[in-house]
């Protein structure tokens, strides 16, 4: 906070004492920031090693830094031993329709809440934050039963349907933010030219979006494919797992390979830290849009 | 031409129109919000009220997926008092709540001015804190696990260079719940962030003011950060909460609710009890509770420390 400032002209007197501590606390700062990158990157360097070694090696103490012999092999054995390249398909389909149903209903309704007057809205605006603070575990068991009486566990459904329904409180809650912040202005003078509630919505405002949508789309994906709890209690034939299901599954049949488990737990990570710096500027986008009017 | 106007005059879209015209603008205002907000009025009927409802109706009847569902009254309630397992599943949720969300808050404001400091190279600093929490729950867990492993794990082996004790990380029911705690700190960048928006939305004149009247590096923390941070901490809060009672997958593949339950936490209690002893009656009745858990402390928690918070332009 302020460390280049210069100090003002009637606290001179009291300069050397006051650079000196601005100085130790500028080392100190640098100081914590190195040690904590060091703990955060740490585990990551960690799985990596460990995923490049030999069964034998792994299980070595004091552990080796550096894989020897290198074992690049075990990234083709643990993606091979279970059929990753279908669990990646499912987990693309799956993603894929959620963004898509994300994407669109909830600006829809968020343009109803953020632009429209009407009776209810605020009521109804009202439920949406509540279910915002309500996890999906609560409904998890009461959801399940309804959707094997419509006959749908082990398919997609369950998994893709609901979110075509709002998209979801927070996404919602996002877009709305985000809407109120586009001069209603710009609305008007679509709405002179004759065009029609949806069209501002579909014309102009979903336009003008593009980088609040980008940021609920990579959220949801991210959701999509690090979701376990959803896919692991609808899905049974292990043709229709998706990645998370199917690296669970893998964790409980290899037991003690601990190689491949990390192995495959790298090659699951990889695209989601290549997707973060690929769409690094909405990840803190997104979360500086819903922190701040929280 | 009188031919195609009645040919007209039957379509129902043009019957729809001609009702649509009779509408006064207030009305055609409403018909349209509502239309545009109907996909979630749809959703909370069919995914959120629906479900409540079927878990009402088997709060009181016992259902084990194959044979009907069979009346019985409070005797759910009666077990949900005086089950150990779930006293048990409890104490794990709650205090891990109580250590993780605390813990949590304040090492991610901690990190967020750390990375809100002027440094030439400090994007690289704010992605490398904010990488752990991106990592896919299982392959986090699986990293965890081998982390934690008593023999091989780095975190034994940096503790025993050190001198350190052999710690059964995850086989000691009094050191998983700290293994717990340690790998959820870890993963706190969602909330870094957030807390990093909120320092830099802080107007620098605030300090500047600050400094003049002779405030020091920690009074201008005390009247000047946390005031103006306060709704953030509070939006942090509880979220932060509402993601410390949903602790499922590390529990799971981690340690699997154990040692001896003691990393039994109340999702995972609730879905073994639905889907591996097909006791959906009582799993309705622990998601019930769950939800009256979750909903008591969201009152306490807006009622007590919402009512604290400080607002700069109320009413937004």
């Amino acid at each position: 906070m302020g460390f280049s400032e210069k100090p003002d002209n009637f606290i001179e007197a009291g300069r050397s004492a006051k650079s000196r501590a601005e100085t130790f606390f500028h080392w100190l700062t640098l100081f914590l920031l190195l040690f904590f990158a060091v703990v955060m990157i740490t585990p990551f360097l960690w799985l990596l090693s460990s995923s490049l070694k030999t069964q034998i090696n792994i299980f070595q103490f004091p552990p080796q830094l550096i894989p020897d012999p290198f074992m690049p092999q075990n990234y083709v054995y643990a993606l091979t031993y279970k059929p990753f390249g279908l669990y990646f398909r499912n987990t693309l389909i799956v993603a894929g329709l959620n963004v898509l149903a994300v994407v669109f209903t909830s600006s829809l309704c968020a343009y109803g809440f953020a632009r429209m007057r009407f009776p209810g809205r605020d009521f109804w605006f009202g439920i949406v934050m509540a279910t915002l603070f309500l996890p999906y575990a609560v409904l998890l068991v009461p959801s399940f039963i309804i959707f094997s009486r419509l006959g749908w566990v082990d398919t997609f459904l369950p998994l893709v349907v609901p979110p075509f329904f709002g998209g979801g409180a927070f996404n919602i809650f996002l877009m709305r933010q985000f809407f109120r912040t586009i001069p209603e202005e710009i609305a008007d003078a679509a709405r002179i030219d004759g065009c029609s509630e949806f069209g501002v919505y579909w014309r102009i405002m979903l336009p003008l979006s593009k980088p609040a949508l980008i940021t609920i789309a990579i959220f949801t994906f991210l959701f999509a494919w690090n979701d376990l709890i959803g896919p692991m209690t609808y899905l049974r034939s292990p043709d229709n797992f998706t990645i998370a299901v199917g690296l669970a599954s893998f964790r409980s049949q290899t037991d003690i390979h601990w190689d491949l488990q990390l192995a495959a737990s790298t090659a699951v990570t990889l695209p989601v830290i290549a997707l973060f710096f690929l769409a690094q500027r909405y990840f803190i986008q997104g979360v500086v849009m819903t922190g701040l009017k929280g | 031409m009188t031919s195609l106007t009645a040919k007209r005059e039957a379509e129902p879209g043009f019957w729809l129109s001609r009702q649509y015209n009779r509408l006064t603008l207030k009305q055609r205002r409403t018909l349209m919000g509502y239309l545009f907000i109907m996909p979630f009025i749809l959703g909370f009927l069919i995914w959120w009220l629906g479900p409540a409802m079927v878990a009402g109706y088997l709060t009181v009847h016992k259902w084990n997926f194959l044979s009907a569902p069979r009346f019985i009254g409070l005797a759910h309630f009666e077990k949900l008092v005086s089950d150990p397992i779930l006293a048990q599943s409890l104490k794990v949720t709650i205090v891990f709540s109580a250590i993780s969300v605390p813990l949590g808050l304040v090492f991610a404001f901690f990190l967020a001015s750390l990375i809100n400091s002027k440094f030439r190279f400090i994007a690289i600093f704010r992605t490398i804190y904010f990488l752990p929490s991106i990592v896919p729950a299982v392959a986090n867990a699986i990293l965890w696990a081998w982390l934690f492993n008593t023999e091989f794990g780095l975190i034994n082996y940096i503790i025993r260079a050190f001198g350190g004790p052999k710690i059964g990380w995850l086989q000691d029911p009094n050191w998983v719940m700290l293994a717990f705690v340690i790998l959820t700190v870890w993963g706190v960048g969602g909330s870094m962030i957030i807390f990093l928006a909120g320092l830099q939305g802080i107007p620098q004149i605030f300090y500047e003011a600050a400094e003049i009247d002779g405030a020091g590096r920690w009074q201008r923390l005390i009247h000047v950060t946390l005031p103006m941070m306060s709704p953030i901490i509070f939006f942090n809060l509880v979220i932060g909460f509402i993601n410390s009672f949903q602790v499922f997958v590390s529990a799971l593949l981690i340690t699997d609710g154990g040692p001896q339950r003691a990393t039994l936490f109340l999702v995972l209690h609730i879905w073994r009890t639905a889907f591996s002893s097909q006791k959906m009656g009582y799993a309705s009745v622990l998601s019930w509770l769950l939800f009256a858990i979750l909903m008591l402390l969201s009152f306490f928690v807006f009622r007590y420390i919402g009512s604290r918070v400080y607002y700069e332009n109320p009413g937004e």
